[in-house]
């Protein structure tokens, strides 16, 4: 397999309309998935009938296979974009929603007990205490899903909007490896890009956390 | 809409579609062969791989970002990448559902090691246990709970991502997705992606099944 290295500087405006193309169906997938994945998620926390319910939901969502999903909501919302972004939502549920119900498990009762006890009512002790607490295992899942969606938007260049995707297609059709090989690298830096992005944020986020690495290796567990 | 379900029913039910080399039956099975032997490919390379780095603490860093690397890589991608490369053969799909699952086993391998209290690590040692006799006797069987998850999570992944072998020209379910694509026919291409989607859910419980077999009367430490 030869690679033309020509190729690269000749293609380089569609390689950054691609990119773009891409980030552009990924990332409102992360966002709405984590509009939905929030308030589920505390729903599950608070409401304990309905853990099993929201998260066993979750889970089956994320057992359709990708091409299935872009697939099965053509009738709904036909060859869009959409199709694509409500797909990769479907997708990131199910990272968001567990992570999100497990960093608000892991803040301590007592926690809780001492917000509510100086007067501060369910609602804010949520906004102000439990989800800051719980946000690094949340970016966790944020993370995860954030990379998982970067990878999946290839499998929507069979609808006509993969972004990087589209370069796979072109690839096999022409039986060129090039584009092939261009789409595969761009796809893991966009992912690699962005997921060192997240961790910025989460670090920008989190002023009490810094400092000691092992709770660094704590999040990796949660992540993995 | 109801009409399309209607025909979709139809279309599962008919006699017809069932039988024969390219009916839904033997496509069924082509579709779990791929899976199958993906999985136990992966399961072999990856856990004597993941035991070793969650035993011996090295290669912890490789491990974590492992997962990472392997959820960013564009399976569709690396299908036709391999395709290209080495022409028509079912290696491709081979590559990329191991490529798939090796990472996710690794790193839930690793996790359930790394998750075991040092002070059990600690104990077996104090009462006479040697390297390998703490590693098969003691951190394996604690790790094994979320060991078993990472298994379970790989399958569903390739189960759900062996329809590529139809991009290939392999067979497996993802032929009627591909098919009905191109076709414009949407009834076969929901037929499809819905057996996928079962045979996944199936393959899900039937593994959940398993583990709560192996781990009747132990503390629930599985998730």
């Amino acid at each position: 397999m030869t690679i033309e290295w020509g190729w690269f500087p000749d293609h380089a405006d569609e390689m950054a309309e691609l990119t773009a193309d891409h980030l552009a169906t990924a990332v409102p997938a992360v966002l709405l998935g984590l509009l939905i994945a929030l308030p589920l998620a505390v729903l599950a926390h608070r409401v304990r009938p309905l853990r099993g319910f929201v998260l066993g939901a979750s889970n089956i969502l994320y057992t359709i296979p990708s091409l299935a999903f872009f697939v099965l909501l053509l009738p709904v919302t036909g060859l869009t974009r959409t199709t694509a972004i409500v797909g990769l939502t479907a997708y990131t549920l199910v990272v968001l929603v567990r992570n999100t119900v497990e960093g608000l498990d892991a803040v301590p009762v007592k926690v809780r007990e001492a917000s509510t006890a100086m007067g501060t009512g369910p609602l804010r002790t949520l906004l102000t205490v439990e989800l800051p607490l719980a946000l690094p295992v949340i970016m966790a899942g944020v993370r995860v899903a954030t990379v998982m969606s970067i990878s999946l938007v290839s499998v929507a260049s069979y609808i006509g909007y993969g972004g990087l995707g589209q370069l796979f297609t072109d690839g096999f059709q022409r039986n060129y490896p090039t584009p092939v090989i261009s789409g595969v690298a761009l796809t893991l830096l966009l992912a690699l890009v962005a997921d060192a992005l997240l961790v910025t944020v989460q670090w920008l986020c989190t002023p009490w956390r810094r400092g000691t690495s092992r709770q660094r290796t704590s999040l990796w567990r949660k992540a993995a | 809409m109801l009409e399309l379900l209607k025909n979709l029913a139809s279309w599962l039910t008919s006699p017809a579609q069932w039988s024969g080399p390219e009916g839904i039956a033997a496509r069924i099975l082509e579709h779990l062969e791929y899976s199958v032997l993906a999985t136990l490919a992966a399961a072999v390379i990856a856990l004597p791989v993941g035991l070793l780095i969650g035993h011996t603490g090295r290669g912890a860093f490789l491990a974590v970002n492992l997962s990472s690397f392997g959820r960013a890589l564009p399976t569709v991608g690396l299908v036709t990448l391999v395709f290209l490369a080495g022409g028509l053969s079912v290696w491709p799909v081979y590559v990329s559902l191991v490529a798939l699952a090796v990472p996710v086993i690794i790193t839930n391998t690793y996790a359930g090691m790394a998750a075991v209290d040092p002070e059990v690590k600690d104990a077996a040692k104090g009462v006479g246990l040697r390297g390998r006799q703490v590693l098969w006797q003691v951190e394996l069987p604690l790790a094994l709970p979320l060991i078993m998850t990472g298994v379970r999570l790989a399958t569903v992944q390739v189960v759900a991502t062996a329809t590529i072998a139809a991009y290939v020209s392999f067979g497996g379910l993802g032929r009627y997705v591909f098919d009905g694509l191109a076709q414009r026919d949407l009834v076969q291409v929901l037929g499809g992606a819905a057996l996928v989607a079962v045979l996944a859910v199936v393959a899900d419980l039937a593994l959940g099944g398993l583990t709560r077999l192996l781990f009747r009367g132990r503390p629930a430490t599985a998730r």
